[in-house]
């Protein structure tokens, strides 16, 4: 389990790596709601959770199961998968 | 950041949340290379499609092959052919396993004892005399017998330019048999005179499809915006085509930049080896293509590119939300 400071790095890194793969508009990683739903409020769908995974597995050096997307909801969720699978 | 909740009122953003997590994953199956027709115009034969590969016999191998495409997510198998009612095992072996909607012309039913809630589509070309030159007979006389107010099944309307203005006799007829309808147009893949679509014909068209869904919202399956960007082919002012199709088999797809399409989309020949290049003729030219699912799910894939406004968004619902109810992920 990561400790609470890496946790907030990797939600902030996954916010910026969501606005930047996907260009998102009006937000920041800052600004960017750890907890919103990604799918019911930002339109998020399983083509751009793929490409953020890519990212994400990348930089991580991890694997992001695609039968796990529909569990991965918002940032807060996709960052304690990551750093649950940090070594 | 502009959020969904903020762009839709109440009653829109709970029809989102019916259709938002679906997730559909669909693909395509020839489940065999035969058919009981000729249609011309038919983009299965007119492509040659029926000789690139030989059918599997062996059901065993189609019962591995299917559990195999479950296990890499596929929750959509649209069975086309040739013509899927003459291999009613292959057809159980994909019911029996995964959400299965099933293409075909109807003249044999599709037994109800076996599978009682397989969606069917039927495809018709119009009239009595359109479908008599363009396929042979009338295969309404039939279908409709076999199918009159089957709870899972429509027809599959493909419009051709000889169409406009008759659309409402079909609507109709339709309707009488207690069965829903949906509408495509004709492609034309192979150059039958008279049957190419031209500029004026296409605003008339849409006029008239939508004509037929105000004046009968519940047998048409359909949605303005659907009708808007089959007739024009254009998309929040993107042209569709190669360039934008969400229907590219994954191995064929080497488009850069990649467009949004569906994920992990096959469309597999009835070798279950063999793979085509799209849902629809191999031979097609991408700019002439008129293909419904097509432009439906190229609709569907770009989401995000529709939150720009309400309006946009309250679109690509109504369209998703028609996806869904072809493919019975919801109810009518
Ligand atoms: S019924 Fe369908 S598969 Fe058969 S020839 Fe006509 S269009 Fe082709
Ligand atoms: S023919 Fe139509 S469906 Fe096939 S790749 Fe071209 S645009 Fe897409």
């Amino acid at each position: 389990m990561t400790n609470k400071i890496d946790g907030d790095a990797i939600i902030r890194r996954v916010a910026e790596v969501m606005i930047n793969e996907l260009k998102l508009e009006d937000v920041t990683p800052e600004t960017f709601d750890a907890d919103v739903d990604l799918i019911d409020e930002i339109g998020i769908d399983s083509m751009d959770l793929a490409t953020v995974a890519l990212v994400l597995q990348d930089e991580y050096a991890i694997h992001i199961d695609e039968d796990d997307y529909p569990k991965l909801t918002t940032i807060r969720l996709i960052a304690d998968y990551v750093g649950q699978r940090i070594k | 950041m502009k959020t969904i909740s903020s762009l839709l009122n109440e009653d829109w953003y709970n029809r989102y949340k019916r259709i938002s997590k679906l997730n559909i994953r669909s693909s395509i199956y020839d489940v065999n290379n035969r058919c009981n027709l000729r249609c011309k115009g038919c983009f299965f034969f007119s492509s040659d499609e029926d000789k690139v590969a030989d059918e599997e016999r062996d059901l065993t191998r189609w019962e591995a092959f299917i559990d195999k495409e479950k296990a890499r997510g596929v929750n959509l198998a649209i069975l086309i052919g040739g013509e899927p009612s003459l291999s009613l095992d292959r057809v159980d072996a994909f019911y029996q396993r995964i959400p299965t909607f099933c293409a075909t012309n109807g003249l044999i039913k599709v037994p109800r004892d076996r599978f009682p809630d397989l969606m069917v589509g039927i495809s018709l070309w119009g009239t009595e005399e359109d479908e008599i030159q363009l396929r042979g007979r009338d295969t309404f006389a039939i279908s409709s017998k076999n199918y009159a107010g089957d709870a899972y099944t429509y027809y599959l309307y493909t419009i051709t330019p000889r169409q406009i203005g008759k659309t409402e006799g079909i609507v109709r007829k339709i309707r009488d048999i207690g069965v829903k309808v949906h509408m495509q147009l004709l492609s034309n893949d192979e150059d039958v005179d008279g049957f190419s679509w031209q500029p004026e014909e296409l605003i008339d068209i849409r006029a008239e499809m939508d004509d037929m869904l105000d004046r009968y919202p519940d047998t048409v399956i359909s949605s303005k915006y659907y009708h808007k960007i089959i007739t024009t082919g254009k998309m929040l002012g993107r042209p569709f085509g190669w360039n934008e199709c969400p229907s590219v088999t994954e191995s064929f797809d080497n488009r850069d930049p990649q467009p949004k399409r569906l994920i992990h989309f096959v469309r597999w020949a009835s070798d279950l080896t063999t793979t085509h290049r799209c849902c629809t003729s191999e031979t097609r030219d991408c700019r002439t293509c008129k293909d419904g699912a097509a432009h439906m799910s190229w609709v569907m894939v770009n989401k995000r590119a529709h939150m720009r406004s309400a309006e946009d968004f309250q679109n690509w619902i109504e369209v998703y939300e028609m996806f869904a109810k072809l493919y019975r992920f919801i109810p009518w």
